[in-house]
């Protein structure tokens, strides 16, 4: 590569978290891993040298075209509260709204993330009644707009890339990133809610290790049981986007293998489910929430059959928190 | 005659290697800050989202205040949920949850020490001094060998969470009852591969010696080998014991208040007040003050606060409320831990009051310590026993219920009060609510407040020794005004 791709990273009304959970990329960290992408971090809140004067002026130089560089990644919903004024968030030293700098920034960069849900959706911080009257960059929640508007696009002519999730694993963020560093990201790229295919593509669901159990319907009842989270205990995995369970998160775990269910952290609107958290909402007893692409009847169906054709292994290590029965074996005929 | 010297201002922001949004004015004489103001310029209302929600919901919404804290906010949210469904919960879950809230507290001390903290010496300031080459290549921003180091290390120790926890940050695998995680024998043993490759990276490049030793460390006679030419002197502590010696950095920073800390992993570390000595706490005596906060409403206990944020507020200058305990500011975390559980070093550094020094060396020491206490745990897990019990439905449940744990920061509380089984009121006071607080109705500064004055500011308008006393607080602002 002939000289660096150069990002920018703003945290606006954020945790910290997807800077926290990408500083785990690879095992190695963000800023190795970046590196041999040929990717430079400019500027970021938490790891830079600079502060204070000196991050003023660069950010400045940059807003007005002085500076040119690559990439604005914004990890943290945009407040524009309280009243519009943006107030809730003020960049420190500058006496100006996040929500501004943002937007100044986000027309100079060649191309804009949205690192996590917040940043791309609203996410937690847009939950109730939204106090803050927090929104991501291009959506509120499901509605396209956000702060920049809906046929907002870049000076490279792309919409905001969306890398959900609450946090999003490193990799989406490392991956997005070296993408686009090559040019090699384009709009088609996208599914309908400007995330990355390449990890929006697939269902959560995908690769769960409790899969077994839900072939079978042989469902979790109490917590840290090892059957089917789905059925009582609010797993969202067969809904939610995202290539979690294909993918090792801190050197191995995922959320459902870790026994707690998925509440869909990649969707916009996750911060409000209709019902709790972690119990699956059921009208007559059935789930609301079935798998979106498959007719209700014939799911229902199959989950009669499946539960009916339960192996006794399944139905018992289904409600227990070890293996309480292992696999048969049977010695080869002679 | 001279005559008066002028008083300038300044203002310092975005200050950056910190967790979360900070802006500092400084008053500045006589080449010294003569007083300060911190601001937390942001307010996410999560205490306000909680309300109305039935009480699981905490489970996912208060870790994700902190994505640096995230596990001590899912342990607060659990105990204070315990509490309210009177459960306990299983022995396999508590040591669990022991290991993953001491992980995640170990994690963040590296990451203090490595990314926020000693990049500082490496600054142009320092070309002079003879260890500024060793500290430009070992802790430089973005390019530090050390840091680099460091951060893989603490990548693939975090390992540990993936598997006792699903991820990190923002795990629901803490609940009431234990954890939902359920580790074999294989994963149990995992485990202890884990913190083995961890404790080698320690001793060979944090420390330059055992992690018994330094968690014994007894005094300040104790360091000499960090401070000679021997292999110890070679280590990353070594390197900051070096610079801390140079430039003073024990007598920067100083508070000589009350120290306070809410206890942590079944009296390893005790709860109390250290104030010239061990005293109790008495968790009643703590009040928010909210006179320079932009919040609406008068003083209160967490359990009765409220919190209706008022932008237009005369005389207020951060989002922040002050907590007081009896009225006093009081400065917690690692050092005020260490004092409390009676480690001999840190009592002998903190003797007459605390610093840049002492708190830094409180965290590292408390990294050997927790490192080793987790080596046992793990030996303590029982793979095919429970992780967790199920807790009763909190439908009809009334009641006003506290979660209290010591995250990495100091102490964190979680006041809920549930009516007909859904959150009325969810008050929040996280351990940089403490240290960074504003001005009280009284006028008294908060604990970075206190300790910045007289700190040297001559080389402003980036006064580095400014930095240095900020970091040594290890601020998380994303707790701080949730």
């Amino acid at each position: 590569m002939s000289r660096d791709f150069t990002i920018l990273w703003l945290q606006a009304a954020s945790c910290g978290g997807c800077t926290m959970s990408a500083l785990g990329a690879g095992d190695r960290g963000l800023v190795a891993m970046l590196a041999q992408y040929g990717i430079r971090l400019l500027w970021h809140p938490s790891l830079s040298e600079e502060g204070g004067m000196q991050a003023r002026a660069m950010l400045e130089a940059a807003a007005a075209g002085t500076a040119p560089f690559d990439c604005l990644c914004v990890e943290g919903a945009i407040l524009r509260g309280p009243g519009g004024s943006g107030r809730f968030q003020i960049l420190g030293g500058t006496g100006r709204p996040m929500a501004e700098w943002v937007r100044a920034l986000a027309a100079k960069a060649a191309v804009t993330v949205a690192v996590g849900t917040c940043a791309a959706y609203g996410g937690i911080p847009a939950a109730g009644d939204n106090p803050t009257q927090a929104t991501g960059l291009q959506w509120s929640g499901e509605v396209s707009g956000g702060l920049l508007g809906r046929d907002w696009r870049s000076p490279a002519g792309l919409p905001v890339i969306n890398v959900a999730g609450c946090a999003p694993h490193p990799g989406w963020v490392i991956e997005t990133l070296a993408a686009l560093a090559e040019g090699a990201l384009s709009e088609s790229d996208l599914d309908p809610l400007g995330r990355p295919l390449f990890f929006a593509g697939r269902l959560a669901h995908h690769g769960c290790a409790r899969n077994e159990f839900y072939e079978f319907k042989a469902s979790a009842e109490h917590w840290s049981d090892g059957g089917c989270l789905m059925e009582n205990l609010g797993c969202k995995a067969t809904q939610a986007a995202g290539d979690c369970n294909l993918r090792a998160w801190n050197g191995g775990g995922s959320c459902t293998n870790a026994g707690y269910p998925c509440v869909a952290c990649t969707s916009p609107g996750f911060e409000e489910p209709g019902a709790p958290f972690l119990e699956t909402p059921k009208l007559a007893g059935i789930p609301v929430g079935l798998p979106l692409d498959m007719p209700k009847a014939w799911f229902m169906a199959l989950a009669a059959l499946s539960k009916s054709a339960t192996p006794e292994r399944v139905r018992r290590n289904a409600h227990a928190d070890h293996v309480a029965v292992p696999p048969v074996w049977r010695p080869r005929k002679p | 005659m001279e005559a008066a010297q002028a008083v300038t201002r300044l203002l310092v922001g975005p200050f950056n290697r910190v967790e979360g949004d900070l802006e500092i004015a400084l008053d500045i004489a006589d080449r010294r800050v003569e007083s300060a103001r911190v601001a937390a310029p942001l307010y996410r209302g999560f205490e306000h989202i909680l309300e109305g929600r039935p009480p699981g919901d905490a489970l996912v919404i208060a870790p994700r205040i902190c994505g640096i804290c995230s596990i001590s906010h899912s342990v607060a949210a659990s105990r204070a949920l315990a509490a309210a469904a009177g459960i306990e919960p299983e022995e396999n879950g508590r040591r669990a949850t022991d290991l993953v809230l001491a992980a995640e507290n170990v994690a963040d001390h590296l990451t203090h020490f490595a990314l926020f903290f000693m990049p500082d010496f490496a600054r142009p300031v320092y070309s002079g001094r003879l260890w500024h080459g060793e500290a430009v290549a070992r802790f430089r921003a973005t390019a530090g060998g050390a840091s680099a180091r460091l951060v893989a290390a603490r990548a693939r120790f975090l390992h540990l969470v993936g598997a006792l926890a699903g991820k990190w940050p923002h795990s629901l695998a803490i609940q009431p009852g234990g954890t939902t995680a359920s580790i074999d024998l294989g994963g149990r043993v995992r485990l202890s591969g884990i913190l083995s490759e961890f404790r080698q990276v320690l001793e060979t490049h944090l420390f330059g010696a055992a992690l018994e030793r330094v968690a014994a460390l007894d005094g300040p006679e104790g360091l000499a080998p960090w401070l000679g030419d021997g292999p110890e002197s070679r280590s990353d502590f070594g390197l900051f014991l070096t610079i801390s010696r140079d430039l003073d950095l024990a007598g920067l920073g100083r508070w000589d208040g009350p120290l306070m800390s809410f206890g942590a992993f079944d009296g390893l570390f005790p709860a109390g007040l250290w104030a010239d000595g061990p005293q109790a706490l008495d968790m009643g005596a703590i009040a928010e003050d909210l006179s320079h906060a932009w919040m609406a409403g008068e003083t209160r206990h967490p359990a009765r606060g409220i919190t209706r944020p008022d932008a237009d507020k005369a005389g207020a200058y951060s989002w922040c409320k002050a907590p007081r305990l009896s009225g006093r500011p009081v400065e917690v975390g690692a050092l005020a831990r260490q004092m409390m559980a009676g480690q001999p070093l840190v009592r002998a550094l903190a003797a007459g009051g605390s610093g840049v020094e002492a708190r830094v060396v409180a965290r590292l020491v408390e990294i050997a310590r927790l490192v080793l206490a987790m080596e046992g745990w793990v030996r303590d897990l029982r793979p095919g026993q429970p992780f967790c019990r199920d807790m009763p439905p909190l439908t009809d449940t009334d009641g006003a219920v506290a979660g209290l744990v010591e995250a990495a920061r100091g102490g964190l509380g979680h006041w809920l009060t549930i009516r007909r089984g859904r959150i009325h009121r969810y008050q929040i006071v996280a351990p940089t609510t403490w240290n960074f607080s504003p001005r009280d109705a009284a006028g008294v500064p908060g604990p970075l407040e206190q300790a910045l004055v007289g700190t040297p500011a001559g080389d402003a308008p980036d006064p580095v020794a400014v930095q240095h006393v900020v970091r040594s607080f290890d601020p998380c602002m994303a707790c701080t005004v949730h």
